[in-house]
């Protein structure tokens, strides 16, 4: 289980708004009538969308009403799953994958970035405000190892080099592309071998 | 090694397009409103005559599990759930099936769905590959068009729909009754079984629970037969299989290869061999993280296949092989390992909750040198207590890959370790359990 803290400054009201409304229709229309209940986690997502990439209180509560289900319940889901986030997170929300495989291709090289440009600690925002990067664990890109994940895209195949361009690029707000930075077509061998792991991050 | 025209998955890297045009021109659907109407006896049968195991990580007979559906659909509807959480680390093989191969995922639903008489079909997908997830809607929603999908699906007179829902970064959701847990809306905490979801499932439905890659291969089994599928491989350990090769290996790759290839081979052959060369490999990790790492000497001959490494006391698993070259330290890579099982424990049973996180100081303080000799049988003693009393196989898989690292490394663990008690040497260690202890005088 991961450590969560709720935000101390929580907005007072939480609606949907009236394309998420749309949505949640839709979302609904996936699950028999009576166990609307299983539409707390895509609602949870929506409601992170909508409010900057976090989640407040008033959106907990809100689902709980609009799904006619203990507000605990939401509660319980929404502290439990790692992916929703209860206190503010950078626009450029960066995770950086430190389980095994990344950590023997130099994942931790990686970190020690994210600490030097982004913030000393781990969820608070850096100078300017929009970044903010957390570790995590593994993010299923293994063979791309050591990859980073920032909002909803994949940065695979990194090196200390190219993983520095990245956080340059956020903090200037100016992200570049996600995808592989050796330049291989996703999961394939490549042809070109990397000698004494000279490649790695 | 696997022939060409062998392999199932032409399009792993992406090298033909993924749409429907492309996945139809790679014989996706083809003939699949003939073989739905051989019926679901022919089907199963085929299945077992193939002796396709789970791919997901336990390798029971999926033929098997699906005739324990009930044959008749009685009050309550019946459900086909695909296990996309693809959470092990080392493992990233159903990534690419649901980016490049989502055709082939879709119309295997589609024929479990009518073997099992599931009309509904939820995919659970990781939360991490939104992307994916986005992805796969597009290629559900061109199937639909073409009208392969929705009322009378693919002309075979059967309805179908498949619904996609999004997990939340939880590990423990890629166990099955967590992963029915997390769809109902709830936390992802495994239940006890039995029941078994064949017979009390989602929303308490009798539920088939499948992995990507076992629904996947099903559509071309059934084209090409039973009996092709069982010619590759060994007996009992049939077929083809997407291996994920990462680590200190020259070229990490996902590669589609046949079950019971030597490890050695698919190395070499497939990633480029180890950093460093052959000799320089110190361990493997060959099924994901919860299997126990092999040694060298084993790794030299070692094939990849269920029993094999069962016989070795490790598995297959997810076939997420993880190569660990001399230039790592073995402990710190497994005290990692431990650390990631702490973090991902659901907290429903105490062994488990508790000695994930024993485990983890435990290897940490060897890690850091500040161990003692009777930490090695602290250690050892909590992975047996984890291991058979929790209510899911979480506990042996934080355990296990503890007890190979006892069994292949302990002198390098007793090298690490001193002798006289850290309690008695008044550092101040943050790490130490009985920390407290050191600030009672009467201890």
């Amino acid at each position: 289980m991961s450590l969560k803290k709720v935000h101390d400054e929580q907005p007072k009201e939480f609606k949907f708004s009236s394309e998420n409304l749309k949505k949640a229709e839709e979302i609904l229309k996936k699950y028999p009538e009576k166990n609307k209940k299983s539409a707390v986690m895509p609602f949870l997502y929506l409601a992170q969308r909508q409010n900057n990439n976090w989640i407040p209180l008033a959106a907990m509560k809100y689902i709980a009403n609009f799904l006619s289900m203990p507000y605990i319940s939401v509660y319980e889901v929404a502290t439990f799953y790692s992916m929703y986030n209860l206190a503010p997170v950078g626009k450029h929300f960066i995770q950086v994958c430190t389980t095994t495989p990344c950590l023997i291709r130099g994942a931790d090289k990686i970190v020690k970035l994210c600490k030097e440009k982004i913030s000393p600690k781990e969820n608070e925002l850096s100078k300017a405000g929009n970044c903010s990067w957390m570790e995590v664990e593994c993010l299923g890109a293994c063979v791309s190892a050591p990859m980073i994940q920032i909002n909803d895209d994949y940065y695979e195949d990194l090196d200390e080099k190219s993983a520095k361009d990245i956080l340059d690029s956020l903090i200037k707000d100016k992200p570049l592309k996600p995808g592989s930075y050796r330049g291989r077509a996703n999961t394939s061998p490549e042809k070109k071998q990397t000698i004494n792991g000279e490649n790695h991050a | 090694m696997l022939k060409k025209e062998d392999k199932i998955f032409k399009n792993l890297y992406n090298e033909f397009g993924w749409e429907i045009e492309n996945s139809i021109k790679r014989d996706d659907w083809k003939d699949t409103k003939n073989i739905i109407s051989k019926g679901r006896d022919w089907i199963i049968s085929e299945i077992k005559l193939s002796e396709l195991r789970g791919r997901g990580g336990a390798g029971f007979s999926t033929g098997l599990k699906w005739s324990f559906a009930p044959k008749e659909v009685g009050s309550r509807p019946h459900y086909l759930v695909i296990n996309a959480d693809e959470s092990e680390p080392g493992t990233c093989k159903d990534r690419d099936i649901l980016r490049f191969e989502p055709q082939k995922l879709i119309e295997g639903c589609l024929i479990a769905g009518f073997s099992v008489n599931a009309h509904v079909c939820y995919i659970y997908i990781r939360g991490e590959y939104f992307n994916e997830g986005k992805r796969l809607q597009v290629a559900i929603d061109q199937a639909y068009e073409k009208g392969f999908l929705g009322k009378n699906a693919c002309g075979s007179g059967w309805d179908f729909d498949i619904h996609i829902h999004y997990g939340a970064g939880a590990y423990i959701c890629g166990e099955e009754t967590a992963l029915l847990e997390s769809i109902e809306g709830n936390k992802g905490q495994p239940r006890l079984k039995p029941p078994f979801p064949a017979l009390v499932g989602l929303y308490g439905c009798p539920t088939i629970v499948n992995n990507v890659e076992t629904i996947a291969v099903v559509p071309t089994i059934l084209r090409r037969g039973g009996k092709w599928f069982a010619s590759i491989g060994k007996p009992k350990n049939t077929g083809t299989k997407i291996f994920c090769i990462s680590g200190n290996v020259n070229s990490p790759c996902n590669v589609e290869e046949e079950m019971g290839i030597p490890l050695k081979e698919l190395i070499e052959k497939h990633a480029g061999g180890v950093i460093g060369g052959w000799d320089n490999l110190q361990a493997v990790i060959p099924g994901g993280s919860s299997m126990p790492l092999l040694s060298k000497k084993i790794c030299d001959t070692i094939t990849m296949d269920f029993d094999t490494l069962i016989e070795n006391k490790s598995g297959l698993g997810t076939a997420g092989v993880v190569v660990i070259n001399k230039d790592q330290d073995i402990i710190s890579c497994m005290a990692r390992i431990a650390r990631f099982y702490k973090h991902e424990s659901c907290g429903q049973c105490t062994p488990c909750r508790e000695g994930a996180g024993w485990m983890w100081r435990i290897l940490d303080r060897v890690e850091k040198r500040k161990a003692t000799f009777s930490d090695i049988e602290l250690l050892s003693d909590v992975t047996k207590q984890i291991e058979g009393h929790t209510i899911c196989a979480f506990g042996e898989g934080s355990a296990w890959p503890v007890q190979g690292l006892l069994r292949h490394f302990r002198k390098e663990i007793e090298s690490r370790c001193r002798e006289e008690p850290l309690i008695k040497k008044k550092t101040n260690n943050p790490y130490l359990v009985d920390q407290h202890l050191l600030e009672n005088k009467n201890a």
